[in-house]
């Protein structure tokens, strides 16, 4: 599995676009550094991942949340629209790496919000995709039509989970970790129609971003302080690596955020 | 009722979203109506619907637009175009190629909202004021220099009245005219309408041609006045002048409609009723005077019935009451129409065809005539709506009155 990273160079909580962001709670830069090489690590030798890095932009602390720039996909990248305005000029700097490595790029109509893989999740053959905080049920038709896949539209509900991977992570073929309440009523059964084997988070685990991990084969990289789940994921006969990512919690984000699935 | 035509496509099945809309209309209080659906063959296929959303009030239908919008559902685009308004460049001309108004519910989009165009009335234009965002029909010769007409289709739409109409009420509703309909069974059907109508407080329209009192009909048509029947009454001198003359001399046209024998220089009865009229000053002074003591019009004046009697150009006289001036008598039948719920037409094409021209389609409309091309003319103007009943006015109205009257009614069952 090819993933994309950016280091943490300039991140920090420069604005507040979510409920966990908060300026008067800075990150610490260095324990930031730490946390976000630890997972670097752990990403290429526990999950054996190859893990590419985009240059860091001053100006832009979010950029180091590679999972928001879009979605790469069969040779094209679908860059993102990013609704908060301060993270709009993000998207330049992700076409360009793309398409430096060799992607197509698909831009959407502006007026189709759309936050990348942070609101569009495979499980088995069929994507899900989050609306109503952050990317629009609009964009997922075109992204749908683009990829010529299947894509169902959730509705997030909960202004703490405003992406879809704050709250849902497919683990495999018909399995998946979610946090029920972040959904609509339509949205959980569309859940439990699709994947017969769904594994509830609880709201202390879910508020340590339990959803927000990283899945390679039957290897799970985390936030750490997941104990209950820990011990579901573990007789469902997964390797759970725990590693803090407080830091970047501030900013509403984890370790999913921090990659990207590059194929 | 306001209306607009959404369509949401992708994967709206599976998600589960078009089974959430429709939820959605229906919470927030309006109604829908699938009108088209294609649903893909594989996964990867995406899936269609065309829905139409009908809501009580402008407001709701944007709230609910705006919601359902949240969740993909958008208004189709042809329906979003805005209408194109040109200025009247003069008193009484439109600009070119105006749009020519039908007498069915029409909307105007303005400002990327549809507004209910005011007063729906057919062969008119419509006028816009985009600072009120208010439209109303306005007959060419009441337009102003720097009025805002629609010209063109673009941006207008109209309400078919199938879907307006419920089936249940007004079941016989159409505008075949035979002389073999069960003619009991449609009378009743009318006047089920006409007490509905009333229940409702709307109010009833009867035009009427002198031919109603000649036949005798008149005590039918003073006791629907009598029961509340009749809040508006259009008419030409005639009726007016003949149903005076009966209550001054017992006569129409000169023939007693007690006795069926001419009186004596009978035709001079007629005459002598309108001099009358004038001498009083009008047929309100000739019923407070004392001089007129029954019929139609005497009713009318105690009972509070508006009427409106519209002078052509073989009346004799004319009565006082008579308006002469055709467009004058056109804008007060206008004015009068506007909360018109239920028009009933009866002995009489000039008036009816003319009342027809004024009324929206919405109202219900029965035509009755001996003459089965009265009611064919009237539906060929475009009253489509407009019920025929091919028959002579009294017995019509006779069968009519039984049904409105309760105590008859309660006898009949008894």
């Amino acid at each position: 599995m090819r993933l994309l990273m950016c280091s943490p160079d300039y991140y920090g909580i420069e604005y507040e676009i979510n409920p966990w962001m908060n300026r008067g709670r800075p990150a610490d830069a260095r324990l930031a550094r730490e946390q976000w090489n630890r997972l670097h690590r752990f990403l290429r030798e526990e999950l054996a991942a190859e893990v590419e890095t985009i240059a860091p932009a001053p100006g832009l602390p979010d950029m180091v949340f590679t999972a928001n720039a879009g979605l790469a996909w069969n040779g094209k990248f679908i860059v993102s629209n990013f609704r908060p305005e301060v993270r709009r000029g993000e998207a330049a700097h992700y076409e360009a790496w793309f398409s430096d490595h060799g992607f197509d790029i698909v831009r959407l109509p502006e007026e189709c919000y759309f936050e990348g893989e942070g609101d569009l999740l495979k499980c088995g053959d069929t994507w899900f995709a989050g609306y109503h905080t952050r990317s629009d049920i609009l964009s997922h038709q075109k992204v749908a039509e683009i990829i010529e896949q299947e894509i169902l539209s959730l509705e997030l509900t909960n202004d703490w989970f405003y992406h879809l991977d704050t709250c849902f992570c497919p683990l495999s073929f018909g399995q998946a970790m979610f946090y029920p309440p972040a959904f609509d009523s339509y949205a959980r059964k569309v859940l439990e129609n699709h994947i017969p084997d769904l594994i509830p988070v609880s709201a202390q685990e879910a508020a340590r971003f339990a959803c927000n991990a990283v899945v390679v084969g039957s290897k799970i990289a985390m936030n750490d302080g997941c104990l209950k789940l820990r011990k579901k994921l573990e007789s469902a006969g997964f390797t759970l690596l725990e590693t803090p990512l407080g830091e970047f919690i501030k900013a509403g984000g984890s370790a999913k955020c921090l990659v990207l699935n590059i194929g | 009722m306001p209306r607009s035509i959404i369509q949401i496509a992708g994967h709206i099945i599976d998600s589960l979203i078009l089974p959430k809309v429709l939820d959605l209309i229906i919470k927030l209080g309006a109604e829908f109506e699938i009108l088209d659906i294609q649903i893909g063959h594989r996964r990867a296929d995406r899936s269609y619907a065309r829905i139409q959303v009908d809501a009580a009030t402008q407001e709701l239908l944007e709230r609910v637009l705006a919601k359902i919008k949240e969740h993909g559902a958008l208004p189709v685009e042809a329906e979003a175009e805005s209408v194109e308004l040109q200025p009247a460049a003069t008193d009484g001309i439109f600009p070119d190629h105006f749009y020519a108004t039908t007498n069915l519910p029409t909307w105007v989009r303005v400002k990327e909202q549809w507004i209910e165009v005011e007063g729906a009335e057919m062969d008119c234009g419509i006028r816009v004021d985009p600072e009120t965002t208010r439209a109303e029909c306005v007959p060419i010769h009441r337009s102003k220099q720097g009025d805002l007409v629609v010209v063109g289709h673009r941006g207008v739409k109209i309400l078919p009245m199938e879907r307006r109409v419920p089936r249940e009420a007004f079941e016989f509703m159409s505008s075949s005219v035979s002389t073999e309909q069960p003619k009991g069974l449609l009378i009743r059907e009318i006047a089920e309408a006409m007490k509905k109508t009333r229940e409702e407080n709307g109010r009833i329209l009867v035009v009427a041609g002198p031919g109603l009192v000649h036949t005798g009909a008149s005590r039918h048509l003073v006791d629907l006045i009598e029961r509340d029947y009749v809040q508006i009454l259009f008419a030409g001198n005639g009726l007016a002048v003949h149903d005076i003359e009966t209550a001054l001399y017992g006569t129409s046209l000169g023939v007693y409609l007690d006795k069926t024998m001419r009186a004596s220089e009978g035709h001079e009865h007629h005459l002598w009723a309108i001099n009358a009229v004038r001498k009083a000053g009008s047929i309100r002074q000739a019923v407070e005077q004392g001089l007129i003591r029954r019929g139609i019009f005497y009713s009318c004046v105690k009972k509070g019935v508006d009427f409106v009697l519209a002078g052509s150009i073989r009346d004799d006289g004319p009565l006082p009451d008579v308006i002469t001036d055709t467009l004058k008598a056109q804008d007060l039948m206008r004015d009068k129409v506007r909360d018109v719920r239920f028009a009933l037409m009866m002995a009489t094409t000039l008036h009816a065809i003319a009342t027809g021209n004024l009324l929206p389609a919405t109202v219900k409309t029965v035509c009755v005539d001996i003459n089965p091309a009265v009611v064919t003319k009237l539906t060929d103007r475009g009253t489509f709506q407009a019920m025929g009943l091919v028959t002579d006015v009294e017995p019509f109205l006779r069968e009519l009155s039984q049904y409105l009257n309760p105590a008859e009614n309660a006898t009949e069952q008894a």
